[in-house]
Parts: C-alpha cells; sequence; structure tokens
C-alpha cells in the first residue's frame, strides 16, 4: 500500500534522528590533568586528527560541551572541581574516562590520587593505557558515538534509570580496615591525627 | 638590586574600587595542566597574582620510597610528562652515582642521544602551544608533527611511544639496532626544514614579537636569586649548564653550545628555545655517528644488572642474577649514605636527593624541579602585565603541573 | 672553597664536615643556621639556592635525630657546591626563614612545612601549598601511611539521574 508521502519526506522515530544529530556532534570538553593530556593532543594534532570523526570541537567552557574527556590522574583537591565541572554541563551529556589513572587510580595508589573517577561521577566509557595510544582514544569516540546511536532518547530515560553509583565504593571493605590499622598503630605512636574530614567519613 | 623582603600590594592601588579579582584555572586551557592563579587586576593590568598549586599532587616521593631503584623509573616518567626520558636519565644519573656505577661508553652515548631527542621533545611542545595559546595555530602542529617522529624513534628502542620505562640501573632495558640509527639520521635530515618554517612563520612575525618581546621581563640578579636554571636562566642571562659545566654522560666529548641571551622577556626565552632545537640536534647528529660498539648494560658481575632475557631463560647463572635483582628481599649492596646528582633537562636542572638505607630502594628520593622553581617566580614576572600577558609569561616558562606538584 | 677550619673558627667546633663521591657535606647546629648561611652566600659567594628538602630518620637505623633539613648551596662563579644539613626535632621544629637571603627559598620552605611540618621562623607566608588547606597530617614523616586515612575518598558521589 502507498504512503503516498511527497518527495523530500521520510519517516523515523524522533529518537533515531536526535541520536543521529547527537552523535554526530559530540563536543568533547578536555579535562585533561597530566600525560594523558598530551596525548589526547596528539589525537587532535596532525597525524591522528580527530576531525575525522567528528569530535574535534573542543570547548574549554564546560556549558558548550556534551563530552567530558577526563584525561589523566585526579587527585583530591581537584576533585571537586571535576565534581563541579561535570555538575555544569548540559543535558545530554557523557563521560569518557581516558588512562588508567582516571579508571582505576593506575600506579598511584597514594594518600592523594582518588581511585577511580567513577567513584564520584558517573562514566559511560573507559579507555585503558598508560597512557592510551591516540587510536585508543579515536576507537572510544567511536564507541561512544555508536553508544548514542543505540541507546540514545530524546528526553534522556536512559540517564534517568541510572541512579545507582555504577563505580567501586567510595570505602570499600580493604580500605575501611587499612584505615581501622592505622588508626590503631597511630595510637601506640605519635602522629598527627587523620583528618576530621576523613574521620566523619569512614565512622558514617 | 635591592630585594623587598615581601611581596606586597601597592596599598593605594588595592583600595581602588576598580580592583577585581579574577579566578585562572585550575581547569582552563592557556594553564594546559592544573594550574590555578588568582589574579587582582585593575582594569586589565594585573597587580598581583597569587599562584595555588597542588591541584595535581600524587604523592611522588612518598612512592619513591616504597619502590625500588628500578621500579620506580615508571613513576619518574610521569613526573615531566613532556620528556619522559630526560627524568629517567636523571633519576639513574643520581641512583647510579649513590652506587657508584661507571657506564658503558656505547650506553653512555645511547643516553646523550635520547636525552637531547627529549629536549627537542619538549621543546617542540613547548614552543608549539606558546604558539598556540598567542593566536597561531600552524606553527603547534607542524611541531607536532616533528614531536610524533620523535615518538616513533623512542618506541622503535623502547617498545612504548609515551612512558617508556627504558633506563635501568648499570644500562638501558634494549640495545638498540642499525634500523634506529637510521631513523635517527632521516630525522636529522628532515627536521630543519620544518624548523625553517616555524621560524620564518614566528620568529620575526608582527604579532608575536609584539605579545612576547619585553614581556615577563627577569634581570639576571633575580633569576640567581630565585634559583631560576636551564633556558629560563639562560633567557636572562646566567650562563650555566650542566652538559657543560658538571658535564655526565658523553657530553665531554661532543662539542656543542651553551645558548645565552641577555633579553631576560618572553622573547629571549623564546630564542634561547629555538636556538637550542639547533644545539640539539648538533649533539645528537654527532653522537649516532660516533656512537661506539660493546655491551650496552655494565657486566653481569657487578650484581646490579638484570641479565639479558636468553641469559635468564637458558642459564641457571642468569635466572638466579634475575632472581637476586627482583625479589624484595634479596638485592645488592647500597651504601647507608645520601647524595645529591643533577642533570640538565629540558627545563634546567633536575636534581635528585637520595637517601640509601641498605636495601634496594631509597629511604628518601627527594626531587628538585625546575618547574616549582619556575612557577614561584611567576608573580614577580607577571606584576603590573595586561591580563593578556598571562598566557605568554605561563608558556614562556613552561610548566609542567606533574613535576610541579608531583 | 670553604675551609672547615674557619667556619668553626666562627660558628663553633660543632660543624663536621664529610664527603661522598663528589658531594661535600657540612652539618651544622640548628642555632647557627641562620648567621652561618648569611657568611657562606656572602662571604664564599655562594649565591643559589639550589634545594630545600628535609628526611625523616624515624625509622632509620642508628639515627639520632628525627629530621635533617637538607640546604643545597652553589657558587655560581665558580661551580661549587655544597650541602648543608642541619637536625631538627620535635616537638618544637623550627628553623629560621632564609627567605630574607634567597627569594627562592620561598616555596621551598612551604614546601618542607606542608610535607614534613617543620616551620621557618621569618618567611612571609607559611602555608601548605600541595596539600588542601584542611588536611592536618603531615605525609612524608615516615608514621603516616602511603595510602593515607581514608582522606582520598571522602567526596559525595554524583549518579547520572541526580546531575
Amino acid at each position: 500500500m502507498a504512503v503516498g508521502l511527497p518527495e523530500n519526506i521520510f519517516i523515523t522515530k524522533l529518537d533515531a534522528a536526535a541520536n543521529w544529530a547527537r552523535s554526530n556532534s559530540l563536543w568533547p570538553m578536555p579535562f585533561a590533568t597530566a600525560c594523558c593530556g598530551i596525548e589526547l593532543m596528539a589525537t587532535a594534532a596532525s597525524r591522528h586528527d580527530l576531525a575525522r570523526f567528528g569530535a574535534e570541537v573542543m570547548r574549554f567552557s564546560p556549558r558548550q560541551c556534551d563530552l567530558l574527556i577526563v584525561a589523566g590522574r585526579v587527585v583530591m583537591k581537584m576533585l571537586p572541581v571535576l565534581q563541579r565541572i561535570w555538575l555544569q554541563m548540559p543535558e545530554p551529556k557523557w563521560c569518557i574516562s581516558m588512562g588508567a589513572c582516571a579508571c582505576s587510580g593506575g600506579v598511584f595508589d597514594t594518600y592523594a590520587v582518588v581511585q577511580g573517577i567513577d567513584r564520584f561521577i558517573p562514566v559511560d566509557m573507559y579507555v585503558p593505557g598508560c597512557p592510551p595510544r591516540p587510536e585508543q582514544l579515536l576507537q572510544a569516540v567511536m564507541d561512544m558515538q555508536a553508544k548514542v546511536r543505540r541507546t540514545g532518547t530524546v528526553m534522556g530515560r536512559e540517564f534517568a534509570i541510572r541512579d545507582m553509583p555504577t563505580g567501586p565504593a567510595p570505602f570499600d571493605s580493604d580500605e575501611r580496615y587499612r584505615i581501622e590499622d592505622s588508626r590503631l598503630i597511630q595510637l601506640g605512636g605519635f602522629s598527627a591525627a587523620a583528618t576530621s574530614a576523613g574521620r566523619s567519613a569512614t565512622q558514617g | 638590586m635591592p630585594l623587598t623582603p615581601v611581596d606586597t600590594l601597592e596599598s593605594a592601588s588595592a583600595e581602588r574600587e576598580y580592583v577585581w579579582t579574577l579566578n585562572f584555572g585550575p581547569q582552563h586551557p592557556a594553564t594546559h595542566t592544573t594550574l590555578r592563579l588568582v589574579l587582582t587586576l585593575d582594569g586589565e593590568k594585573v597587580l598581583n597574582a597569587v599562584p595555588y598549586i597542588g591541584y595535581l599532587h600524587s604523592g611522588f616521593e612518598k612512592l619513591g620510597e616504597h619502590l625500588d631503584f628500578n621500579q620506580y623509573v615508571t613513576i619518574v616518567d610521569r613526573m615531566n610528562y613532556l620528556s619522559p626520558l630526560a627524568n629517567e636519565i636523571a633519576w639513574h644519573h643520581a641512583v647510579e652515582k649513590l652506587l657508584g656505577i661507571e657506564l658503558t661508553p656505547r650506553c653512555r652515548y645511547l643516553r646523550t642521544i635520547l636525552a637531547e631527542l627529549m629536549r627537542m621533545h619538549d621543546h617542540l611542545l613547548n614552543l608549539g602551544t606558546t604558539a598556540l595559546d598567542l593566536g597561531g595555530f600552524t606553527a603547534f602542529l607542524y611541531f607536532f608533527q616533528q614531536r610524533e617522529h620523535i615518538y616513533d624513534i623512542v618506541e622503535l628502542a623502547s617498545g612504548q611511544r609515551f612512558h617508556t620505562s627504558y633506563t635501568r640501573v648499570g644500562g638501558v632495558l634494549f640495545d638498540v639496532n642499525t634500523d634506529w640509527v637510521n631513523r635517527v639520521r632521516k630525522f636529522i635530515r628532515d627536521f630543519p626544514k620544518v624548523y625553517d618554517e616555524v621560524d620564518r612563520l614566528l620568529t620575526k612575525n608582527r604579532i608575536f614579537v609584539d605579545r612576547t618581546k619585553g614581556i615577563g621581563y627577569l634581570s639576571r640578579e633575580e633569576a640567581i636569586n630565585f634559583s631560576a636554571v636551564g633556558p629560563v636562566a639562560r633567557a636572562s642571562g646566567v650562563e650555566r649548564d650542566l652538559r657543560r659545566d658538571e658535564p655526565y654522560l658523553a657530553y665531554a666529548d661532543l662539542d656543542f653550545d651553551v645558548v645565552c641571551s641577555r633579553g631576560g622577556d618572553c622573547y629571549a626565552r623564546y630564542l634561547v628555545r629555538m636556538q637550542e632545537l639547533l644545539e640539539s640536534l648538533k649533539i645528537i647528529e654527532q653522537a649516532v655517528e660516533n656512537i661506539p660498539g660493546g655491551p650496552v648494560n655494565i657486566g653481569v658481575e657487578s650484581d646490579m644488572v638484570l641479565p639479558s632475557k636468553p641469559a635468564v631463560y637458558r642459564s641457571i647463572e642468569g635466572l638466579i642474577q634475575h632472581f637476586e635483582v627482583i625479589m624484595p628481599n634479596r638485592g645488592y649492596e647500597v651504601p647507608r649514605e645520601q647524595i645529591y646528582a643533577a642533570t640538565e633537562s629540558p627545563n634546567g636542572e633536575l636534581g635528585f636527593y637520595i637517601v640509601g638505607n641498605a636495601e634496594t630502594r631509597a629511604y628518601r628520593a627527594r626531587t628538585r624541579p625546575p618547574s616549582y622553581i619556575h612557577f614561584s617566580m611567576f608573580p614577580h614576572m607577571i606584576r603590573n602585565h595586561q591580563l593578556s600577558d598571562v598566557v605568554a609569561v605561563l608558556g614562556s616558562i613552561n610548566i609542567i603541573a606533574a613535576e610541579l606538584d608531583r | 672553597m670553604v675551609c672547615l677550619s674557619e667556619l668553626q673558627q666562627k660558628f663553633g667546633a660543632k660543624i663536621a664536615e664529610s664527603h661522598f663521591r663528589d658531594n661535600r657535606r657540612i652539618d651544622i647546629p640548628a642555632a647557627v643556621v641562620l648567621p652561618l648561611l648569611t657568611s657562606l652566600k656572602t662571604e664564599y659567594g655562594f649565591n643559589m639556592l639550589v634545594d630545600i628538602t628535609a628526611v625523616d630518620w624515624l625509622e632509620y637505623e642508628g639515627a639520632t635525630d628525627r629530621f635533617s633539613v637538607v640546604y643545597q648551596l652553589l657558587n655560581l662563579d665558580t661551580g661549587e657546591r655544597l650541602t648543608v644539613r642541619v637536625p631538627v626535632n620535635l616537638p618544637d621544629a623550627v628553623l629560621p626563614s632564609v627567605y630574607s637571603l634567597w627569594r627562592g627559598a620561598d616555596w621551598m620552605e612551604r614546601e618542607v612545612w606542608d610535607m614534613f611540618g617543620i616551620s621557618f621562623s621569618g618567611h612571609p607566608d607559611l602555608r601548605r601549598i600541595l596539600m588542601p588547606e584542611e588536611f592536618d597530617a603531615f605525609p612524608l614523616r615516615k608514621d603516616y601511611p602511603l595510602k593515607g586515612r581514608g582522606e582520598r575518598h571522602n567526596f559525595p558521589v554524583i549518579t547520572r539521574s541526580g546531575s
């Protein structure tokens, strides 16, 4: 049965149309803190050229971006900044965690480094490597586009259902035991006290 | 010149109602990494700048007390990530001085070539991004293309393009072959062409010169008093280059000039870095043509180096030696002493103060980071300039946040 | 060249000298830090302060003092280097600041304060520099654990639907 549409008109779902537009116009916000930032720069520079995949419009204001690329380790002084930048970005928005440090803390299992940003902000895509090669980041951007096309909805229903933290709990059992141990050791010897902030969090 | 004891605002201008405060960073494109400045402005004039750092402090020095001399290379790599190998060479230079190891001639030449490649690596990105911040995108792309060639050379030697972890106590991870030497020769042949192009783009560019000349002036006395090192100090007329003054590796055999300038401003620092690119190229050219044969690692009998992989797999002595070096409760003799040793890294004197404690890891591994010193001079250099000069000065002193905060 | 006997004459006999490889070190008591460094700068030409750092000797076998503060000096004209080591002990770990001699000492002293809790009297602006202001431990002391005491994870969690 002929529908009888005029020329130059086709029928599609609104979601599909929106996803098509969104996936092909990702504007990255480079949150480059450390070494991965240089590889992010290499991805955008001459040889690898991110522009070939339609995601080269780097904007340094979070209010103009929809793809947060966290490149490099995030330490405890920087995490509030990262959270604020994430909150400042308009919907719809996605997050790529680039490199071992952003994903899990990497080689820096120390007092200052957050062991994976997914403990504190939602992450859509992880890129392993220390640092990842530019090709890996290109692949991640393409995968991100595929994900947007596959799961996106106009009203952002896929975001609304993610109401639980996806990463590990900030204080997993290992960390809690270790903190308790160090406090016991501390009672025996001389030492500065743990921060009041840290103490209230572990007790709560 | 007389120095004022404390940097204070002139009270007259601070009380004016036009004075306002601008927060610059920690996430800002021109800071490249995680610097934060709180600027006090009168219109567009910077009255004062207060740097806040530590947004990338990750406990490097604490980690250095928990990892052994070979393992800590992976961490040192991530310190100045524009020139990872230069850090490795500096770290192992200090460790080898503590242990009293004399490197083989081949290793010394190989490390010299890599150190100079890293100097170019660092300067190329620094010059490119300085131009980028001042509005010139082309130079950045041209220079980044050359950096990719250096990445290829380093990858061919070590198997990793970025964080190579290539040096070991008493040698390097793998030896290089003829292919590698040819790749370096090709780079030496091709580089001057690109250099000339960028030189024509920037050096006499009216906009670039206007934005850098006379900006961020640092006199010779101030540079010494602030402990400035490297290209920043040399641009202010401090004739100091550890490669010449305290020769290490193979620098004593090679012919090169120490580039200095009396300008003291951003433009002088740009010129010094540009000229150092050519000097580095000269050093690499001499070193790569004269690279000696023979083993690249010191002898296994010294108990400190890892044996080669075939030796580990095919002989019991090699296996035992591997075991002795790797296992945490074995190891070799380390003096219970303290040592300070420094090399000329691309940013200046990169020193390590190591305390040995009879085990194969450092009791204390202090880094003397050039970026840290240079950023502390920033408020002094930017005062009474325009807001737009902030990025020019930041670019010219080449702050690497990971080295700054460690 | 610095002559040890000259220094001993001026600043008391407690000054000792030692060598290791090419490093030349002098150990001095905390009381003479400022006059001795002033003298080294003005009379012996050590015009550049290369580094200030500290070492915590808590777990070092046979150590008698809790900390050492280490100054690396350089004479730019002759290229001579000198390491000056000063013992410091708790509870009053205080040294005079050398900011009046070298402005480069500003951030170096702040870092030593931040990491070790050794304070410098006379420093114009002794605040924490690398760690956050509210942090109240000193991370490079040997009794502070490598992985911290939970400060690094003390933040609110943002979920996707809540942002």
